[in-house]
């Protein structure tokens, strides 16, 4: 059971990761803090991508006789596409955070369901 | 050479965007984006002739040969999904000659115009690779370019729409990003065929069981489907006219394609039937219809009602999907092309009001359909598809979707078939009493003048897209078989029939 939890601890640190960026994501109102909590979420997706494609001693996948055991580079790759995807939904995010907060002058989400109501 | 015309469908929107973009022009970013759109369309339309009898056609980008490479592998499905969209990109790039200088600032529109194509683009693509990680690409080219689309609504309230769809469309991406995660470290491939060839050898693992759930989840998100709907009716209700007709009837449709694809391609039926997910659909389904037949009856603002209502005609494709018969997916795929049609139709409908009298809220509309006879014949007869009257696209897909359901004596689906069909009566009727039969009162919308009836009267290329999607609501209606034909061969190669 030990062995299990440590053989596998990059899992639960990238659980916590998600977990940490999951919940400030729902729970905060504050727009800033939802787009921190989502890129938090995004990031351990890239890093459980990443870890997924180590292989234990393996190395950098380039054709030598000296080394036999390489590390999957396929996941790595995947990820750059990942991040820029991640990049670009995080400036999205901000930008209308700015035209929000020039229109609404808030960026509290419970502030701004109550002035949409009353409009 | 059909296979070289594949990729150009990706292609010609992705370069004719960043062009679009640099030019402040409406009549020429407004040109180029219709002339690609009609050109996906008529690329389309080959490659559906091609494919329509069960041949396959494969470009492997690059030259890399599959599992290794990306590869886009073309059946009815993905060629008739492809047609849908493009088709209804040609609708809403003729309504938006007159509607987008009216609600964008015309500075904007090269920006306008180059996110409708990325969308475009990021649609086309999802329906054309063979590549669950492009796919997954696609999917947040299209969303990305659908929140700024979305953002660029008149009213305040579109910025936040966006900003919901945008979290709750991330948080789907994501999830969808997990689960192909698991399936390949489980499988070790990415390639959707090679994935389903190798399947029996890594399914008794644990990770695909929450691959699939991740990947349903993520999915379920984007199609809107109940109760993960909540981003759908502000986003619709709140976007610009021309962009609340393309979303409404392409977005969710498309996936629903990748969920059509996860279920019966990338999975094997037997595994998920194990897992109850029929069962767990046909409930979500029907609740979906119901409640989103309710909700729509409840509003008083037309496009609110109309994005209520794509949740409840989204509950009618699910039941089609999950009654895991040829009639139900025939029904099911019969309808993404059905309900695309009829809501594209709606949605113009809508575009006009606002164009027109600045205001889609029932109570500023009162009797002023006597003023606009034609539209608002167009929609009547488009509310009338929706509810299911023999004669209209409506009533085909409805047809199909009762025989199913009392096929396998389902009672209670059909139970909910009939109540959804009878609020949509009751959200229909809605429209045309204020529009009609309620007395015509004198105007008082913002930005026109008291007093002042002369509203601008609805160009003809409104008219023209208008009177397009009603046609083809009838048309379709009439005969039924191509549409059933395609949507037929769609559903037995989903079976493997």
């Amino acid at each position: 059971m030990l062995e299990y939890v440590a053989g596998h601890v990059n899992y639960w640190l990238i659980i916590v990761v998600m977990m940490v960026g999951l919940y400030t994501l729902i729970s905060r109102t504050n727009l800033m803090k939802k787009l921190a909590g989502l890129a938090m979420f995004q990031t351990a997706v890239i890093l459980f991508y990443v870890s997924l494609g180590k292989v234990k001693d393996g190395t950098v996948p380039i054709v030598d006789d000296a080394y036999e055991i390489y590390s999957n580079p396929l996941p790595q790759v995947l990820m750059l596409t990942a991040i820029v995807v991640g990049v670009a939904t995080t400036a999205l995010g901000f930008a209308l955070v700015i035209r929000i907060k020039e229109s609404y002058d808030s960026i509290e989400e419970d502030e701004i369901n109550k002035l949409d109501q009353d409009a | 050479m059909t296979e070289q015309l594949t990729i150009l469908l990706v292609v010609i929107p992705l370069l004719s965007a960043p062009i679009t973009a640099i030019f402040k022009n409406h009549l020429l970013t407004w040109a180029i984006t219709l002339s690609v759109s009609i050109v996906c369309f008529a690329i389309s339309g080959v490659i559906l002739a091609e494919v329509i009898d069960g041949k396959h056609v494969i470009y492997e980008l690059g030259g890399w040969r599959p599992p290794w490479g990306i590869e886009y592998k073309i059946d009815s499905l993905n060629a008739f999904i492809a047609l849908i969209v493009s088709g209804i990109a040609v609708v809403s790039g003729i309504f938006s000659f007159r509607s987008a200088p009216s609600e964008i600032d015309t500075t904007q529109s090269g920006l306008f115009y180059a996110a409708f194509q990325l969308c475009l683009l990021g649609l086309l693509g999802i329906a054309l690779t063979g590549d669950i990680f492009n796919l997954f690409v696609f999917l947040e080219i299209s969303s990305l370019s659908s929140y700024a689309l979305i953002s660029m609504g008149r009213k305040r309230q579109a910025l936040t729409a966006s900003f919901a769809y945008l979290i709750l469309g991330t948080i789907g991406a994501t999830f969808f990003l997990i689960g192909v995660g698991f399936l390949y470290a489980a499988s070790g491939s990415l390639n959707i065929a090679d994935i389903a060839e190798r399947f029996s050898s890594f399914e008794d693992m644990q990770l695909v069981v929450t691959a699939f759930i991740f990947i349903l989840l993520g999915i379920a998100l984007k199609a809107a489907i109940f109760p993960l709907h909540s981003w759908l009716p502000n986003a619709y209700g709140f976007a610009p006219s021309t962009v609340s007709i393309f979303l409404s009837a392409t977005a969710t449709k498309v996936s629903i394609y990748v969920l059509l694809r996860v279920l019966f391609d990338l999975y094997p039926i037997a595994y998920w039937q194990e897992l109850l997910i029929p069962q767990l659909l046909l409930v979500l389904g029907c609740v979906g219809v119901i409640y989103g037949s309710v909700r729509a009856w409840q509003q008083v603002e037309i496009k609110r009602l109309l994005a209520f209502s794509s949740v409840a005609q989204i509950g009618y494709i699910v039941i089609g999907i999950a009654l895991l018969t040829e009639t139900g997916l025939t029904a099911a795929v019969l309808h993404l092309f059905n309900h695309a049609i009829i809501k594209a139709t709606l949605f113009i409908g809508a575009g006009i009001l606002v164009y027109r009298a600045n205001s889609t809220k029932l109570s500023d509309l009162r009797g002023f359909g006597a003023s606009m006879p034609w539209t608002f014949f167009a929609m009547a007869f488009a509310g009338l598809s929706l509810i299911g009257v023999p004669g209209t696209v409506g009533f085909v897909t409805k047809w199909y979707l009762l025989e199913a359901a009392i096929q396998q004596s389902k009672w209670i689906v059909v139970g909910a078939i009939v109540i959804g069909s009878v609020f949509a009566i009751a959200y229909v009727w809605k429209i045309v009493e204020a529009l009609y039969f309620n007395s015509k009162r004198k105007i008082h919308i913002q930005h026109v003048k008291s007093g002042d009836i002369n509203i601008p009267s609805a160009s003809k290329s409104m008219g023209l897209a208008l009177w397009l999607g009603a046609i083809a609501c009838l048309y379709f209606g009439l005969f039924t078989n191509i549409p059933f034909n395609a949507a037929n061969a769609v559903a037995k190669a989903l079976l493997g029939m």
